[in-house]
């Protein structure tokens, strides 16, 4: 069982970082609602509102290396340029993409948004992070502050969703593949 | 706008909004900066290699990283204009919140693609 460098940390990018983040995203928006409702049996958690401000940063520090990551680390691996007269493309996938009229839409959709769409991700969930830190135990005194983080929030989880999905399908269809083998398993 | 107007709605509250205010209108500045450069960079050769920060990475590299120094700008710019004030947060809101969803909406090719 083996995997390349490149395969590797397409897997840390998209599996590591980014699912993580999607998986948090859901848990952010039930402690946001518990640390900020009105209702008055939440309050007494202890160290809960510190524990949201902690939450939110751990998200803001995923969401980073998620774009920080792709954009400097696996991007250039995707967009590198074929020699002229390549016949194979499989090393280039945004080449390999564009050759085919049934792939070209995954690069001119897909990675076209996918790319810009994933910043607004780190953005968003550093500005809530601040927020939940900012304002901790006085968020609830703040409704519309409050709203405001979840807007942003749900937000953050639908662009993180676009480029999760649009990751996947591009490396489904072009895998960014190639440099070190490493070995994994060896075989009998 | 008329920000720096004293709101009453957030009551009983200790810390004024203004911090709060500063950070999602920036948010929301940030992330029309990045959909706003992405469309420069597609429609103009010129402003492309400006982009071009870091050559593998290519124009992205530029877009992202003066979006991202916008964003911090106006967030600190904002939050020492406001941070001892109550400013009016629905209507903070209803711009941040305006320029995120344009931003979605601009960055999504086919509709980038209409400028």
């Amino acid at each position: 069982m083996e995997i390349t460098t490149r395969s590797l940390w397409t897997l840390v990018h998209g599996m590591g970082f980014g699912a993580l983040y999607l998986l948090a995203c859901s848990g952010a928006i039930v402690l946001l609602y518990l640390r900020t409702s009105t209702d008055g049996q939440t309050h007494a958690l202890p160290g809960g509102d510190r524990f949201l401000g902690l939450y939110l940063t751990a998200m803001a520090a995923l969401a980073w290396l998620t774009v920080l990551s792709g954009t400097y680390i696996i991007y250039p691996w995707y967009r590198a340029a074929a020699p002229a007269g390549a016949t194979n493309l499989a090393p280039y996938p945004r080449a390999l993409l564009l050759s085919h009229p049934a792939t070209r839409q995954w690069h001119l959709i897909g990675m076209e948004w996918k790319e810009h769409v994933a910043w607004f991700v780190p953005i968003a969930i550093t500005m809530a992070a601040f927020i939940a830190i900012r304002y901790a135990r006085d968020l609830r005194n703040h409704p519309q502050l409050r709203n405001a983080l979840y807007g942003f929030v749900i937000t953050s989880l639908f662009a993180a969703g676009v480029a999760g999905f649009f990751g996947a399908m591009l490396n489904k269809n072009a895998p960014v593949d190639g440099g070190q083998t490493i070995q994994l398993v060896h075989g009998e | 706008m008329n920000a720096q107007s004293t709101i009453p709605q957030d009551n009983h509250s200790a810390i004024p909004n203004g911090s709060g205010a500063a950070a999602i209108l920036s948010a929301g500045v940030g992330s029309f900066a990045v959909a706003l450069f992405a469309i420069a960079a597609d429609k103009s050769a010129f402003v492309k290699d400006l982009f071009v920060f870091y050559k593998p990475t290519g124009a992205l590299s530029g877009e992202t990283t003066v979006a991202i120094l916008l964003w911090l700008a106006a967030w600190v710019i904002l939050n020492w204009r406001w941070r001892k004030l109550n400013v009016s947060l629905p209507r903070v809101n209803l711009i941040a919140l305006v320029l995120l969803g344009l931003s979605l909406l601009l960055t999504f090719p086919p509709v980038g693609d209409l400028f």
